[in-house]
C-alpha cells in the first residue's frame, strides 16, 4: 500500500490528492492485484461487509422506534412488527440477518482453515478476525435480549451467570453486570447502549482487517506466495468487484427466502412471550450460532472448568498460526490434513447439533467426545501433523499448472480440482 | 488411511442424523390446508370473518388480544370488514377513558382507534377467575407456541377423555396435544355452538380452523403484503443475477482462467 504511486490528471485532483490522498487510496483499491485463481469460497469477505452494513442500517432504523424499557421492550417490538411503515420488514432483515451473518462468518472461518490463510505473513489478520467473531458474538447475545422475550430474558440471565464462576469476586461482577441483584431493567438499558456501540467497533475493526489484508495481499487456493501484480493476478476492479457481486446476488437470495417466507425459523417460539421471571422455560438455548460453544460449557461438570473451556475453544483460534506447524498453506497439498480438516467439520456440527438437545444421558456423551476432540484437533493432530505428514509437491506459480504445462502430473491433477 | 478417515467422518455425520429422528418422536398434529402457507398464500376473508366471530363469542371471554385495534379488523390483508361494520363492531364494547375535566373516569362506546377490550383488568384478575392460570393473550400466540398453527388448531379438538392411570385434579382437563397433556383451559367449542353470520355450518373443526386462521392473521397481519413483497424482490434477485452471471462471464473472458 505504501508504495503505490499514483499521480491524479486534474489539477484539482492533485492539490487534493496531495493534502488528502483519498484518491490514492481509491486507486490502490481498484489496482490491488488479486490472485486470479480465487473460488467462491473467497467471496464471503464481500458478503461479510455487506452483512455488517445491513445490519447497521436496519439496526439504527429499529431504534428509532424500539423502547429500552423492561415494561415496554416487547410492546415496542409489536409496535414496530404492525404499526412502523414496513416495520415487519426491517425488524425480519435484522433478525434473519444475524443468522445470515454467522452463516457467512462460519464458511470465511472454515475456508480460513482449509486454505491456511491465518499463516504467516497473515497472522494479524486472522487475530482481527477471531476479535471481530467474538465482538459478533457479543453483538447477537445482546441483540438477542433486547425484545424481552422468554428467551431473552432466560438467556441473559444462564449468560451473565456464567460470571459468578469466577473464583471470590464472580457474584459481585454478576451483580456488578446486572445493575441490580437480577436480570431487569438497568441490564436492558445497558444491554441496549453495548448493542449499539459493538458493530461500530467491528466497523473499525473491519478497515484494520482488509488494511493487515491488502499488505501481504490475498491467500489463494494453491496457497503459494505470488509476485503482484504478475501474470498471477488481476485488477480488483472489474474482475474480483463483479465476481463478488454474483456470489453477493445468490446470498441475497437464500437471505430473502428467510425474510419473506420463513422469517421465523431461526428463532425460537418462546421469545414471542414476553419475559417472565417467574416463569422458566422448559429448555433454554441459545440461537444456533452459538450451539457448539454451548454444548462445550455443559459438558464440563464443574462451572468454572465450562466457562474456561468454553472460552479456550475461541480464543485457542488466535493461537492457531503457531499450533499449525505445517510450512504449506492449501489443505489441497495436505492429504491427512485435508482428512482431519473434515472430521473438524463434523466435529462442530455435532457440538452444534447436541447444543440444542438437553444435557443428558447420550448426548452428555457425545458432547463430551466431540469436546475432547475438538481441542485434541488443535493442540495434538496439528502441530503433530506439521512435522509429520508428507506434503505434495506445490507449483511455483498459479499459472505454471494451466499454461507450459506443469512437470509434475499430481500437481497439475490437483490444479484441475481446484477449478472445479 | 484415506478411506478410514472417510469412514470414520462418515459414522459420526450418520450417528448424528440418526439422534435427529430418535429426538423427533414428538405428536403428529393434525393437518389442514392453510390458505396462507407458500409463496403466494393469503388469507381466506371469510375464514376470518368467522375466526373473529368465534374470538369475540367464545375466546374473548377469557383471552385478551392486546396487540390489536378494532381499525385493524378494517385494514388491508386482515378480515376486511368495511369501515362501517368495523365502526359498528367497536361501538359494541363499552371502553374505560378518562380522567375527564372532572377528573373521573368515564365509560364510552369503543372507536377504531381503541385496542380491543380486555376481558380482564390485570394478570391477577385472571388468575383468580380461572384457577391460578393465566389465559395467555393472544395476539401472537400462533408465534408463541411450537407447532404453530397446526399445535394450535389440534390443541383446540385434542380433547379426550384421559387414559386409565391418569388422574386430573378439579379444573385440569386431559388435551392429546398440550405439553404434558394437562390443560387448564376446558373443552370450548361443540358442534353448533354458534350461529356463523354467513350460514357456515359451526363444527368444531370448521371453528378451530376459523379461529386459527384469525390469530394466524393477529400475529402475522402484514402476512399478505410480505409474501407479494418477497416474490417480487426474489425474481428481482435472480434476474439480476442472471445479468451479472453472464456480465462477469463476459468480462472473465478476457483473461483465461475459469470463473
Amino acid at each position: 500500500m505504501s508504495d503505490h504511486e499514483y499521480t491524479p490528471k486534474s489539477k484539482f485532483g492533485k492539490w487534493f490528492n496531495d493534502r488528502l490522498p483519498l484518491l490514492t487510496l481509491a486507486n490502490h483499491l481498484t489496482d490491488y492485484p488479486t490472485p486470479k485463481n480465487l473460488n467462491y469460497w473467497w467471496t464471503f469477505g464481500g458478503i461479510l461487509t455487506f452483512c455488517l452494513i445491513t445490519q447497521i442500517v436496519t439496526g439504527l432504523v429499529l431504534a428509532m422506534h424500539y423502547i429500552a424499557h423492561a415494561d415496554m421492550a416487547f410492546d415496542s417490538v409489536e409496535h414496530i412488527m404492525r404499526d412502523v411503515n414496513y416495520g415487519w420488514l426491517i425488524r425480519y432483515i435484522h433478525a434473519n440477518g444475524a443468522s445470515m451473518f454467522f452463516l457467512a462468518v462460519y464458511i470465511h472461518i472454515f475456508r480460513s482453515l482449509f486454505y491456511g490463510s491465518y499463516k504467516a505473513p497473515r497472522e494479524i489478520i486472522w487475530i482481527i478476525g477471531i476479535i471481530i467473531y467474538l465482538l459478533m458474538m457479543a453483538a447477537a447475545f445482546l441483540g438477542y435480549v433486547l425484545p424481552w422475550g422468554q428467551m431473552s430474558f432466560w438467556g441473559a440471565t444462564v449468560i451473565t451467570n456464567l460470571f459468578s464462576a469466577i473464583p471470590l469476586v464472580g457474584e459481585g461482577i454478576v451483580t456488578w453486570l446486572w445493575g441490580g441483584y437480577s436480570v431487569d431493567n438497568p441490564t436492558l438499558t445497558r444491554f441496549f447502549t453495548l448493542h449499539y456501540l459493538i458493530p461500530f467497533l467491528i466497523l473499525g475493526l473491519v478497515v484494520l482487517h482488509i488494511w493487515a489484508l491488502h499488505v501481504p495481499g490475498n491467500n489463494n487456493p494453491v496457497g503459494i506466495d505470488i509476485k503482484k501484480p504478475s501474470k498471477d493476478t488481476v485488477p480488483f476492479h472489474p474482475y474480483i468487484v463483479i465476481k463478488d457481486g454474483f456470489a453477493l446476488l445468490m446470498f441475497m437470495i437464500v437471505f430473502a427466502f428467510f425474510v419473506f417466507y420463513t422469517p421465523n425459523i431461526l428463532g425460537h417460539a418462546d421469545n414471542y412471550i414476553e419475559a417472565n421471571p417467574l416463569v422458566t422455560p422448559a429448555h433454554i438455548v441459545p440461537e444456533w450460532y452459538l450451539l457448539p460453544f454451548y454444548a462445550i460449557l455443559r459438558s464440563v461438570p464443574d462451572k468454572l472448568l465450562g466457562v474456561v473451556a468454553m472460552l479456550s475453544a475461541i480464543l485457542i483460534l488466535a493461537a492457531l498460526p503457531w499450533l499449525d506447524t505445517s510450512k504449506i498453506r492449501s489443505a489441497v497439498f495436505r492429504p491427512l490434513y485435508r482428512q482431519f480438516y473434515w472430521i473438524l467439520v463434523a466435529d462442530v456440527l455435532i457440538l452444534g447439533y447436541v447444543g440444542a438437545m438437553p444435557a443428558e444421558g447420550l448426548y452428555l456423551l457425545v458432547a463430551r467426545v466431540a469436546t475432547a476432540y475438538y481441542f485434541l484437533h488443535f493442540l495434538v493432530i496439528l502441530p503433530v501433523l506439521g512435522w509429520k505428514e508428507k506434503t505434495l509437491p506445490i507449483p511455483l506459480s498459479i499459472t505454471e499448472p494451466i499454461l507450459g504445462g506443469s512437470p509434475n502430473l499430481a500437481t497439475a491433477k490437483n490444479k484441475e480440482s481446484l477449478n472445479k | 488411511m484415506k478411506n478410514f478417515f472417510k469412514i470414520f467422518s462418515f459414522i459420526i455425520l450418520f450417528s448424528g442424523l440418526s439422534f435427529s429422528t430418535q429426538a423427533a418422536e414428538k405428536v403428529e398434529y393434525l393437518k389442514t390446508d392453510w390458505s396462507f402457507k407458500g409463496l403466494f398464500g393469503k388469507f381466506d376473508r371469510a375464514a376470518l370473518q368467522r375466526g373473529y366471530q368465534v374470538y369475540t363469542e367464545v375466546c374473548s371471554s377469557c383471552h385478551s388480544m392486546k396487540y390489536l385495534s378494532y381499525r385493524n379488523l378494517a385494514e388491508k390483508g386482515g378480515p376486511e370488514f368495511s369501515i362501517e361494520q368495523a365502526k359498528a363492531i367497536a361501538a359494541s364494547f363499552e371502553v374505560k377513558d378518562g380522567p375527564n375535566s372532572d377528573g373521573d373516569m368515564f365509560t364510552r362506546p369503543g372507536r377504531l382507534s381503541d385496542k380491543f377490550v380486555m376481558p380482564y383488568d390485570n394478570v391477577q384478575a385472571a388468575q383468580a377467575a380461572n384457577g391460578g392460570a393465566y389465559p395467555p393473550d393472544m395476539s401472537v400466540l400462533v408465534k408463541a407456541r411450537g407447532g404453530g398453527v397446526d399445535y394450535i388448531y389440534s390443541l383446540l379438538q385434542g380433547y379426550e377423555d384421559p387414559p386409565a392411570g391418569v388422574t386430573l385434579d378439579d379444573g385440569v382437563y386431559y388435551n392429546k396435544y398440550m405439553y404434558g397433556n394437562k390443560i387448564k383451559m376446558a373443552n370450548q367449542l361443540s358442534d353448533g355452538l354458534l350461529e356463523y353470520s354467513d350460514g357456515t355450518t359451526a363444527s368444531v373443526e370448521q371453528m378451530s380452523k376459523d379461529v386459527t386462521t384469525f390469530l394466524m392473521w393477529s400475529a402475522e397481519p402484514h402476512l399478505e403484503s410480505r409474501h407479494r413483497m418477497g416474490f417480487k424482490a426474489i425474481v428481482y434477485l435472480i434476474i439480476l443475477t442472471i445479468l451479472v452471471y453472464f456480465s462477469m462471464k463476459r468480462i472473465w473472458s478476457r483473461i483465461e482462467t475459469e470463473v
